[in-house]
């Protein structure tokens, strides 16, 4: 279940992805031509990738609000996500999702709930579904250290378990949620142990390795089609960023020393981890610096899609509330539409 | 046509959910049916119809078995989740309202959710206040979804099998007060009520009475009454709450000039209180009379039947307020 040599440069490609995205994203919603909230997941990329490798394009993820990584992690390609943040026509929800919401569904994306915990239910009910089905896709899970918090988190792994859903429960401890530590919040800091409970396997992996999550998350998987069950799967992992762009919430250090920070840029980064280990493993750094720029221009050509794209008219508000559409109440007197 | 699963006859308000259920599972393969309890409690002909992959008797999770449906329904199964008493749908409020009514917006319509939720609206039997609410009115203040409160077994049976065979998040209110009234029901596995449409019970030409779920019972002995009396009342049971029928609300108003609605949610921006706006947004010219709303005060069921009896609109209150009109 190990990746070969042409999946790790794919693991590698994706990694670069999402970094690259998510750093052209910030410069963009710094400048203001992307609205509303930016939660980005720099730092947290292998645990992405490596999961998501783990996954045929046909199964199932859900995600959260720090879910640009998920669907590029899954495969999903960039111009209607960065469309969507963009708010534009073109963007993958047709701009009504927007950054907390990147639904590509061709991937398996089963929405990303910005809700706390709200995927978690929702991931384990695809699992069913593809039993009932009688498929052999699984559904896979993320959420963060603060989800594990959740009632959904307890409630959906005790139904998996009882019912041995092909689903994996993929968390993302990143240490903060929000600003509120893994210490301060959780009775034990590994989250894994809470898998128990259920009687259901527990893991930690080093999130920071992508192979060592993909093997994890292979591993997980492969039992989950079996029939076997679901599983819990914790990856010790680091936000970079603050919870959300240009929300400085740390301005004091208030819940996180800079030190700490630095370390974990300077010494755990997982794409420079990975890299390290490609070029130990023979990979030329040319053909590294090759899928960078490869990348770089990718992620080029979706911001140029995204800033073409018409934005929606405010006339098509109610398209998509429903599938049999109902009679909508008229707009408000004096409106402009 | 296909072969009728049951005989003839006449059958209750209860009696309508299971065969509407039998037929549509029996129909299609994609329903599922979840819930608490489904293997012992009324549900027990549909546990020995189906093999345990259609019927999920659920642990006491309302949130995220609701989450499960939700899930379920994305990806291509058709899911009924019955919540039994309706104040545990606040419980699953998350996934009903941020997720199961804005998942296919926010996905620009990337995906659908055929999932049925049901509950019963336990109240005037003194279980006191954490079990007999009537709680559709909060659900008709989060867009997204269907809300359904039928009145009679036919409008059971058709109302819920035309939920499961709709592509959107559907709510369905069942009101226990309802569940002992029999009547003649089709059939017909094909038998459907569609949703978005009142039912002109009785036709009338002094006063509109539209009556809201279980208050139909007092209404429909109120106009009897006043029929008596020489007042000639149109009933009206919206049937669906979301979408309304305004169309059937309004002509109606148009025709007689005089409005009462009865409601026994709690008062405050209740069904009857959208209704009241509507009809004074869009028919005021047609009122001769002030619109008179009947509904249970803004207060939490007490257990004692002393206190809690006097607290729902009555037949003597709904003919009261006729009265006042004329």
């Amino acid at each position: 279940m190990n990746l070969d040599t042409q999946q790790q440069l794919e693991a590698y490609r994706r990694m670069v992805r999402i970094r690259t995205f998510e750093e052209e994203g910030t410069r963009l919603y710094t400048a203001g031509r992307i609205p509303g909230a930016y939660h980005a997941s720099i730092g947290q990329e292998g645990a992405i990738v490596g999961a998501c490798m783990a996954l045929r394009t046909d199964d199932y993820i859900t995600g959260t609000h720090r879910s640009h990584g998920h669907p590029i992690g899954k495969g999903a390609k960039l111009d209607g996500l960065m469309a969507e943040l963009m708010g534009k026509k073109t963007g993958i929800c047709k701009g009504r999702g927007g950054s907390m919401h990147l639904a590509d569904t061709s991937v398996g994306i089963l929405g990303e709930s910005a809700i706390v915990g709200g995927g978690i239910p929702i991931a384990a009910g695809a699992a069913m579904s593809a039993r009932v089905r009688g498929t052999d896709q699984v559904s896979l899970c993320f959420f963060g250290d603060g989800a594990a918090n959740q009632g959904t988190f307890h409630e959906t792994l005790n139904m998996a378990a009882v019912w041995k859903l092909p689903v994996i429960f993929f968390c993302e401890n990143n240490l903060y949620a929000i600003t509120t530590s893994v210490e301060k919040s959780h009775g034990h800091p590994d989250i894994a142990r809470r898998a128990h409970g259920y009687d259901i396997p527990g893991v930690i992996v080093d999130g920071q390795d992508v192979v060592a999550v993909h093997a994890t998350a292979a591993t997980a998987v492969a039992r989950a089609r079996r029939g076997e069950g679901p599983s819990l799967i914790e990856a010790k992992t680091y936000r970079f960023d603050e919870h959300q762009v240009g929300l400085n919430t740390n301005n004091d250090r208030l819940y996180r020393a800079q030190s700490e920070i630095e370390h974990y840029i300077a010494n755990r980064d997982p794409i420079l981890l990975f890299k390290g280990v490609l070029l130990k493993n023979g990979i030329s750094g040319t053909t590294l610096s090759t899928i960078n720029e490869e990348v770089a221009s990718e992620v080029a050509r979706a911001i140029a899609f995204g800033e073409r794209g018409a934005l929606p008219d405010p006339s098509e508000v109610y398209q998509n509330m429903y599938v049999n559409p109902i009679n909508y109440p008229p707009l408000p007197r004096g409106s402009r539409l | 046509m296909e072969e009728p699963l049951f005989p003839p006859k006449r059958i209750s308000y209860v009696e309508a959910i299971v065969q509407a259920q039998i037929e549509e599972m029996r129909r299609d393969e994609r329903v599922i049916l979840m819930g608490e309890d489904l293997s012992v409690y009324g549900d027990g002909l549909i546990v020995k119809s189906f093999s345990p992959m259609r019927v999920w008797n659920t642990p006491i999770s309302e949130n995220s078995f609701c989450g499960l449906a939700v899930g379920a329904a994305m990806t291509g199964l058709r899911p009924i989740v019955a919540l039994n008493i309706a104040s545990f749908m606040y419980l699953a409020s998350d996934q009903i309202i941020n997720q199961a009514a804005k998942l296919r917006y926010m996905t620009g319509g990337n995906m659908k959710i055929p999932a049925v939720f049901r509950c019963s609206m336990f109240y005037d039997k003194s279980i006191a206040a954490q079990h007999s609410d009537r709680p559709y009115p909060m659900y008709m203040n989060a867009p997204g979804l269907k809300i359904l409160a039928p009145t009679s077994p036919s409008d059971m049976k058709g109302l819920l099998k035309s939920a499961v065979r709709d592509d959107d998040p559907v709510v369905l209110f069942e009101d226990t007060s309802m569940w002992t009234a029999k009547e003649e029901v089709s059939t017909d596995p094909d038998f459907l009520v569609p949703i978005g449409k009142a039912a002109i019970r009785q036709s009338g030409n002094d006063v509109t009475i539209i009556a809201i779920a279980g208050a139909m019972k007092p209404a429909l002995a109120a106009v009897t009454a006043l029929q008596g009396e020489g007042i000639s009342v149109e009933l009206i049971d919206p049937r669906t709450l979301v979408p309304l029928d305004k169309q059937t609300l309004l002509e109606s108003v148009a025709k007689t000039g005089r409005l009462v609605l009865v409601d026994n949610a709690n008062r405050t921006c209740n069904a009857a209180a959208e209704i009241a706006a509507i009809v004074v947004e869009e028919a005021f010219e047609s009122l001769k009379k002030p619109v008179i709303r009947l509904s249970t005060p803004d207060v939490h069921i007490p257990f004692s039947p002393a206190l809690e009896k006097p607290l729902y609109p009555r037949k003597e209150d709904i003919m009261a307020a006729v009265k006042r009109l004329m």
